[in-house]
């Protein structure tokens, strides 16, 4: 039975990785059709000379940045504030961004920015993609703080403040520091969601906030193009970096 | 003492009411207006819009979304079980083995679909080996079809089944295992009647967190389905979008919120914290 679960593992992992990494061999490929021609980086060139992509990489940095900042900062404060005692409020509030499909959040916010926008003058574009996007990061970055939390003794924080420290000179000195690792963990996390994001983004970005997934979704829709292969590699050779070393820290 | 959890709590609880509370009671009052001349809401009240989410026109989508998604949910599950096993049983190299399965969770779903586009088309590698082997002279029509839609389903959400199955299966008592072994049940004996049963809790949550966001799907639909393929997911989108009746779209919304959220209560009830 041990053999046999060993070659059904490695058929399911073939399954998982297998098309990304033909994706990645053809990005190379010097020929546009699925044969090979041997290798080229024709397609990295023009990627790199296509200014829609570049602009909305561009975009999609800034997004992904600002957003990270603000939902681990408040993420983790609020994994803090739910470890000393817990929200019933909260949590379900959190449990609930989780698991409401992305289509129905995207259509929620659109309809409260909308909706919004007839008493302040605002419209769509980059602060409201960065709006929704710390909204649903955060149900993540708590769970991953939390769970590093249920590993801190109490006790630390408590002889801390016996010792003079504030309440919050405590949190700052005692409990951050331990909690490091995940808060990093929690923001590269945060950074993947938000970079990738195509259903809700495309549902409340402006039209001088295009980013870079709704540009591939619109060459993807068009059909196979071999830029889009580099593209794609680019980027998930990028993404794979940040999950593989969130990992790392996570269990560190 | 509570004063700095007051002030550490208060960001995300005003962040969690106005980007998710505000805006699902929105989606609830929109749910039961009638559609506006010009693509808004207005006035009167109705219950229409839920009146037609059993209108045989829209009938036919939401039957093949359940049966897409039910589908999707059973299929990761019997290809992520015998996985979650493999690697619970890996000994040191489960960190790695686990990588493996976190890696494509978190890498740009769409990309992946994407790459199945690459495979799955008319000139794509699987067309193209084919046809050079001489096994097939036409290219097979292996993309824009309800089969390409739920391939990418189960490729795209094979990891939410696998983790969590795994979770229990790591912290299950190896000593019942034994104790069945030693009162002579044969490996599978053990495997369906002492280690399946157990992990049950594993198991409905990997199929509700395969279920919930398969229902909802409409990236994977709309690209690997094309225009025939239309599920739950691309009718909401649609209502907001071109067709412009947000109170119809509100409606489904709130049912696809109302089904997740049940689900959500089924699985924490078995224990299953997330949080």
């Amino acid at each position: 039975m041990k053999r046999g679960l060993e070659v059904y593992a490695i058929a399911i992992y073939a399954f998982l990785h297998l098309p990304l990494l033909i994706l990645a061999i053809f990005s190379v490929n010097a020929s546009r059709f699925t044969a090979w021609q041997g290798f080229s980086l024709h397609w990295y060139q023009a990627m790199f000379a296509d200014r829609d992509l570049l602009e909305s990489a561009g975009n999609s940095l800034a997004i992904a940045v600002a957003s990270t900042a603000l939902s681990t900062v408040i993420g983790t404060l609020a994994a803090y504030a739910l470890w000393r005692r817990a929200s019933n409020w909260l949590a379900g509030g959190l449990y609930l961004s989780l698991v409401t499909p992305e289509i129905v959040t995207g259509v929620s916010l659109l309809a409260l920015f909308q909706w919004a926008f007839r008493y302040v003058d605002f419209r769509l574009g980059m602060h409201t993609v960065i709006l929704a996007h710390v909204s649903f990061s955060i149900a993540y970055v708590v769970v991953v703080v939390l769970a590093r939390l249920r590993g801190f003794d109490p006790a630390l924080e408590e002889a801390a403040q016996d010792l003079g420290a504030t309440e919050f000179a405590a949190f700052r000195r005692v409990t951050l520091p331990y909690l490091a690792p995940a808060v990093a963990a929690a923001a590269m996390l945060a950074f993947t969601i938000s970079i990738d994001d195509y259903v809700i983004t495309s549902l409340v970005a402006g039209v001088d906030s295009q980013t870079l997934p709704m540009v591939i979704y619109a060459m993807a829709r068009r059909g196979v193009s071999p830029v889009l292969n580099a593209v794609s590699t680019t980027i998930v050779v990028l993404l794979g970096t940040l999950v593989l070393l969130s990992e790392r820290l996570r269990r560190a | 003492m509570t004063r700095l959890r007051t002030i550490f709590v208060t960001p995300a609880a005003v962040l969690m009411l106005v980007t998710i509370v505000v805006p699902a009671a929105i989606i609830c009052v929109y749910s039961v207006l009638s559609r506006g001349a010009y693509g808004g809401v207005e006035l009167p009240w109705t219950i229409e819009n839920y009146g037609r989410l059993i209108d045989p026109l829209y009938g036919g989508i939401f039957v093949r979304s359940v049966g897409l998604a039910a589908a999707a949910t059973v299929l990761c599950i019997l290809l992520g079980f015998p996985l979650a096993l493999f690697i619970a049983q890996s000994g040191a190299r489960r960190n790695l083995y686990l990588s493996l399965v976190i890696l494509p969770f978190w890498t740009s779903f769409l990309i992946r679909l994407y790459a199945w586009m690459f495979l799955l088309r008319d000139t794509g590698l699987i067309n193209t080996a084919l046809q050079s082997l001489g096994l097939i002279h036409q290219p097979l029509p292996l993309l824009y079809n309800t089969g390409a839609v739920l391939l990418g389903l189960v490729y795209g959400f094979l990891p939410f089944a696998v983790l969590p199955i795994y979770a229990t299966l790591e912290r299950l008592d190896k000593s019942l295992l034994e104790a069945a072994a030693d009162l002579g049940a044969r490996p599978l004996a053990v495997l369906t009647r002492v280690t399946l049963p157990l992990c049950a809790p594993g198991i409905g949550a990997a199929a509700i967190l395969v279920f919930v966001p398969s229902l909802g799907t409409y990236i994977t639909s709309d690209l690997l389905g094309g225009s025939k393929t239309i599920l739950i997911g691309n009718l909401v989108q649609n209502q907001f979008t071109t067709a412009r009746d947000w109170p119809f779209g509100a409606a489904i919304s709130i049912v696809l919120m109302i089904v997740a959220v049940m689900l959500m209560f089924a699985v924490r009830r078995r224990g299953e914290e997330l949080l």
